[in-house]
Order: C-alpha cells, then sequence, then structure tokens
C-alpha cells in the first residue's frame, strides 16, 4: 500500500493535478473568506466554508477522474494486478494519496480562523469543527470520485459522470420535495431506483442473469410490500433522498454544531465507496477483455 | 514448477481457451507459440493473476492462484504485451516503485534496482523520463521490472513486438542471460525467435494446446513423413523404378509438362533416399531432370497444427498430468507428452 501510496502522491505533484486542486480550493477559500470574513465583517470561518463546499463539485472529478481510469487507459492496470498487493491495497493506497492533497489544502486553511482572530473573536472550536466537517465531506465525495473512476477507462467519462453525479447529489433535497408524499409516487421511485442498482450489478458482475433476476426478486418484494403494506410508501421516497444527500448533513457543521451522526455518516459513505471501488477493481479481474464504460 | 490444469477462460459465449493443462519445469526457456487470438495472452495473464479463470486452476510451486493469490504473484515477474509503464516517472523512479511494491526496502531495494538497471543496460537512461525512451529502452524497462525481487518465472508477453532488428537482437540476448537464473516463459507468434531462444515449446491454437515438447520432438511427433519431389524424363522402363527402395512409404504420381514424369515420394524421417532414387533411375534407363527432399520444419509443423485445431477433439483435452501418468518414464525423462488428436 505504501508504495502506491508514494507514486501516486509523486504522480499528483509531478503533474498539475495536485497543484491545481488545492491552488483552486486555496483561491476559492481565499476569496470567499475576504468577502464573507474581512469585508463582511463575520468572524463565523464555517459561513465561508459552507460556500466554499460548493467547489466540491468541479475540483473533486478533476482529481478523481484519472486515479483508476487511467491505469485502464494505459493498461498499467496489468501491473497492478500481477504485483504482490491485493486490490484492496491498491485501491486504500490511491485513496489515502487523494486524501493527502486534500490535507495538504485543509492544512492551509487551517490558518485561516487564527488570521481572522487577528482582527477579532474567534470561536475556534465551531470553526475548526466546521473545517473537520468540510474535510469529511470532501473525503466522503473523494471516495465516491475513486469509485466512479474505477467504473470507466476513460478519465474525461470518469469527470462526466462525477460532476453531474455530484450535482445531482447536490440537489437531491430539492428533488426531494418535489415528489409527491403520496405511497404510489414512491413505490414507482423505489422501482426504478432498483433497476438503476441493477444496471450497477450488471456493470459489476456483467452477469445479465444475476442482474436480471435481482431485479425481479426486487420488484416482487416491492410490489408485496405495496400492496400489503402500502402505508409503509408514504413519504419514505422523499425521507430516503433527504437521507441520502450528503450535503444537508453538513448544514449543522455549517452552523457551528459539530454533528456526530453527520461525521458516522461521512465515515460509513467513504467506506462503502472505498469497498465499492476495490469490488470493481477486483470484478475487472473476471471480466477483462470485454468493452468497458 | 508452474501447473496448468483444466484452465478455462469465457468472455460470455466466447471461449478465449478451454481446458488447457500442462506444466511449466524450472531452468528452461518455454515457448507459447500461437496465432494471433490464440489465447496466449489470456493464458499468460491467468498464470500471472492477472486475470481470473473461469475453471481450472494454477499453483506455482504448490501454491494455488486462488488460494494464496500474493505469495503465488512474488515467485512471477511479469511483462505484458504493452509495457505497463507511467510516462511520468524515470526509469529509476518507476523501478522503486515496484520493487517497493514486491516488498523490497532499504539498501536491498537500492542494491536490487541498481544490479537490474546494469544488467538491462538501462543505467544510462535511469534518469528520463519513461514517455521520452525510444521502445527499445521502454521494453527493457519493462523487463527490469519483471526482474526485480529476483522471481523464480519471468513471464514476457511478445517482448520483441514492434521493435527494430538490432532490438530484437539485444532483447533475445537478454532473454537468454535471464534462463541463467530465471525459468521463462515466453510468447511470440515467431516462429524463429522461439526457435533461437526457447528450450520447450507449447502450441496452442484455437485456446487449446496443440502441441508440446522440444522443437525436435514436436517436429518428429507432428511433422509426418518427409517427401522427394521427383522429376525425370518419360524414357525408359519406370513403372517399377521405386520397388525395392528402403524407407519409401509410398508414391504419388503429380502433374508434370509434356514429355516429363513427376512423383512425390513419401519417406520415412531419418532416412535419405536420394541416392538410391537416383540410382533406380540410372539403372532403369530413366533421365533424372529435378530431385528435391522437403523435410518437415516448425514452420510446416506449426501451420499443419493451427490448421487442423479445429479438428481437436473436445471430448479428448490435451493434459499433460494425464499423459504423465499414462505414458509413465519415457514422459518423465523428456518433459513432453502426446498430444491426443481424433
Amino acid at each position: 500500500m505504501r508504495a502506491i501510496y508514494q507514486k501516486e502522491l509523486k504522480t499528483y505533484f509531478s503533474s498539475m493535478t495536485g497543484y491545481v486542486f488545492i491552488g483552486v480550493l486555496l483561491l476559492l477559500s481565499g476569496i470567499m473568506c475576504l468577502w464573507v470574513n474581512l469585508l463582511g465583517g463575520l468572524s463565523n470561518f464555517e459561513y465561508t466554508l459552507s460556500m466554499v463546499s460548493y467547489i466540491f463539485l468541479l475540483i473533486v472529478p478533476v482529481l478523481t477522474m484519472s486515479v483508476v481510469a487511467d491505469e485502464r487507459r494505459n493498461k498499467t492496470d496489468q501491473l497492478l494486478y500481477s504485483l504482490p498487493l491485493g486490490t484492496g491495497r491498491i485501491i486504500l493506497g490511491k485513496y489515502f494519496a487523494l486524501v493527502t492533497v486534500f490535507a495538504c489544502a485543509v492544512g492551509v486553511m487551517c490558518f485561516y480562523p487564527l488570521i481572522l482572530s487577528l482582527y477579532g473573536t474567534v470561536n475556534f472550536l465551531s470553526a475548526y469543527a466546521a473545517l473537520l466537517g468540510f474535510f469529511l465531506l470532501g473525503c466522503a465525495l473523494l471516495a465516491f470520485g475513486l469509485f466512479i473512476s474505477s467504473l470507466t477507462e476513460s478519465p474525461v467519462i470518469a469527470a462526466v459522470i462525477s460532476f453531474f453525479s455530484l450535482l445531482f447529489l447536490y440537489l437531491l433535497g430539492s428533488f426531494a420535495s418535489m415528489i409527491p408524499a403520496g405511497a404510489s409516487a414512491s413505490f414507482i421511485c423505489y422501482v426504478i431506483l432498483a433497476a438503476l442498482l441493477c444496471l450497477i450489478v450488471y456493470r459489476l458482475t456483467r452477469n445479465g442473469f444475476f442482474a436480471g433476476a435481482l431485479y425481479v426478486i426486487a420488484a416482487g418484494v416491492l410490489c408485496v410490500l405495496y400492496f400489503l403494506r402500502p402505508a409503509l410508501f408514504e413519504g419514505s421516497f422523499p425521507a430516503l433522498m433527504n437521507w441520502l444527500c450528503v450535503y444537508d448533513r453538513y448544514t449543522d457543521f455549517a452552523n457551528g454544531v459539530f454533528d456526530l451522526s453527520a461525521a458516522v455518516y461521512y465515515f460509513s459513505v467513504t467506506g462503502i465507496f472505498v469497498c465499492f471501488s476495490m469490488q470493481s477493481l477486483e470484478a475487472r479481474r473476471w471480466n477483462e477483455g470485454r468493452s468497458g464504460l | 514448477m508452474i501447473c496448468v490444469n483444466h484452465l478455462t477462460k469465457k468472455y460470455g459465449s466466447h471461449t478465449a481457451i478451454e481446458d488447457l493443462s500442462f506444466s511449466i519445469e524450472e531452468g528452461k526457456i518455454y515457448g507459447l507459440l500461437g496465432p494471433n487470438g490464440a489465447g496466449k495472452s489470456t493464458t499468460m495473464n491467468i498464470i500471472t493473476g492477472c486475470l481470473a479463470a473461469s475453471a481450472g486452476t494454477v499453483t506455482v510451486d504448490g501454491i494455488d492462484h486462488f488460494e494464496d493469490s500474493r505469495a503465488a504473484k512474488r515467485l512471477i515477474g511479469y511483462l505484458p504485451e504493452m509495457p505497463p509503464l507511467y510516462g511520468d516517472l524515470t526509469p529509476y523512479e518507476y523501478l522503486c516503485f515496484v520493487a517497493r511494491a514486491k516488498g523490497l526496502k532499504g539498501e536491498a531495494l537500492e542494491a536490487d534496482v541498481r544490479e537490474i538497471m546494469d544488467k538491462t543496460r538501462i543505467t544510462e537512461m535511469s534518469g528520463r523520463l519513461i514517455r521520452n525512451l525510444s521502445k527499445g529502452y521502454r521494453q527493457r524497462v519493462g523487463i527490469a521490472q519483471a526482474m526485480l525481487g529476483n522471481p523464480k518465472y519471468i513471464i514476457l508477453d511478445e517482448p520483441t513486438v514492434g521493435l527494430d532488428p538490432l532490438q530484437i537482437i539485444e532483447i533475445r540476448t537478454l532473454i537468454r542471460e535471464l534462463s541463467g537464473s530465471h525459468t521463462v516463459i515466453l510468447s511470440s507468434h515467431i516462429l524463429a525467435e522461439v526457435q533461437e531462444v526457447c528450450d520447450q515449446l507449447l502450441i496452442i491454437a484455437d485456446g487449446k494446446i496443440a502441441a508440446a515438447g522440444t522443437i525436435e520432438q514436436i517436429i518428429d511427433r507432428e511433422g509426418g513423413d518427409g517427401t522427394l519431389s521427383v522429376i525425370a524424363k518419360d524414357e525408359g522402363d519406370l513403372s517399377e523404378v521405386f520397388d525395392g527402395i528402403q524407407g519409401i512409404e509410398r508414391v504419388q504420381p503429380t502433374d508434370a509438362d509434356e514429355g516429363l514424369l513427376g512423383f512425390t515420394v513419401f519417406f520415412r524421417r531419418g532416412s535419405d533416399i536420394r541416392e538410391a532414387v537416383y540410382r533406380s533411375f540410372v539403372s532403369h534407363g530413366g533421365v533424372l531432370l529435378d530431385l528435391h527432399a522437403n523435410v518437415p520444419t516448425l514452420e510446416s509443423v506449426f501451420l499443419h497444427l493451427t490448421e487442423r485445431s479445429e479438428e481437436i477433439s473436445p471430448e479428448e483435452p490435451v493434459s499433460p498430468a494425464a499423459d504423465a501418468k499414462d505414458d509413465g518414464d519415457e514422459n518423465q525423462e523428456d518433459g513432453g507428452y502426446t498430444p491426443q488428436f481424433r
């Protein structure tokens, strides 16, 4: 894992990718800090971070698009597979390198509250709690970007999918309010969601029968539940969407509250997508030679 | 020893390799020979753990890839068909990365990287970015990464493809040097290359083993009879001209110009019947115009095997393990086996 980690870090800092990521993040956070805190006269660094968090939409795809996709495109994945490492170590090495680049930017941002304290009173606890929340949110989104990159061999496609997926996650809260609270609407949404999930399963396993059977079972269970206990579906899909909205969890951090459940949520999202990435890389060992995205 | 047992790889409905079985003994250079698309790269990818098999097992010194893949991979160095290089690293940085990934540390890492760079003659290029190196040097860097960590088995997938003649000679020399301390498996579709470099051959066609053994063994087993092309004037009594000549299996008349007679004489390999044929023609009053012997070569055997591979019975897959049991000591001695064809 250490070998992969060192190599990835070297790659980020021998190319422009790492510098662009850190530079854009620091530039935007600097501008926001100037605008909100210094020119606006507010000592709450949390508000600045809340506004800066939207930049993840752009910089996460830039940093993660090549991380696995490039290996496949350049056929260097064959080297990784042939080395005595295992897919778990490969993905962890790559993920920790991503987090290290992000941590470099966050490390510099740690000085912002100190600078602000020169001009007024800063609540350091809430400022650094917000920074921790910001870091955890970034880590979760980087894991998501890593997973998207592991699905394709084209960095451009990975970047586009990551961008629109993150945009969708941003707007998930708004979409949730548009869905009727009735049981039938939630039922239809669940059936569509099951189809999408089975499509991902098919992408990972390349087993049409398995994915199809999974969908039939899922749709069957949903139908049975809908006809037996329709009350279960009332308002449940909008609630699920709100639960999945990763950015909404950051609201408490931005308001100066360290939300432990949100921290656990971010850790969980990170863990899930890192595991998905490992499975995706392992799945390629079984399906290599087939056409990909 | 690498043992490949009943290996099958399917991509959906397409079967890339089917029920492949063979074993690799230590200290030899093995050539995996086959036409493009025969399944050579798939076989190598499965042996190295880059690809999972649909069925069958691969054991490296008794270690099953499926049970302890990392331990098995430590024994193997692999150069895929396209060298897996990072263009934004220098050869030195790249080799240090691979060495670390193979578990080398500190001075041992440094010493191994320096030694391998010397052996593969890339030391003078060690500070340049890989993307700026020529194809020959990139291939050397690829071979160097396979040699790192002193693996027992080095597997090279078409190591000379795309190189110029001088680079090909250099890479072949390097491979021969490797054979002293490693077991080498290389794939190729260039007959001259495997003839020059390899001790043992495995000919793969349509995902199945068509023949295995040394070049001589394969030619002996699969080459069939030698042939003698004869053209003579249509003079004298030639009806019994081939009678009584030792070694002749059969004679087949061939087309010839007006006033001439043509024959193809099939004879057992090992016997030279040219002189006897000449004397017989003279004694029968014939005038011999052309006498040309054709003995089976690896090329003719290869073409013969790859053309008829579709006739191989799927019910009787080639299995060296099974053959070794059947053939006993004979196969133990020469390390080969007799493929079963219908």
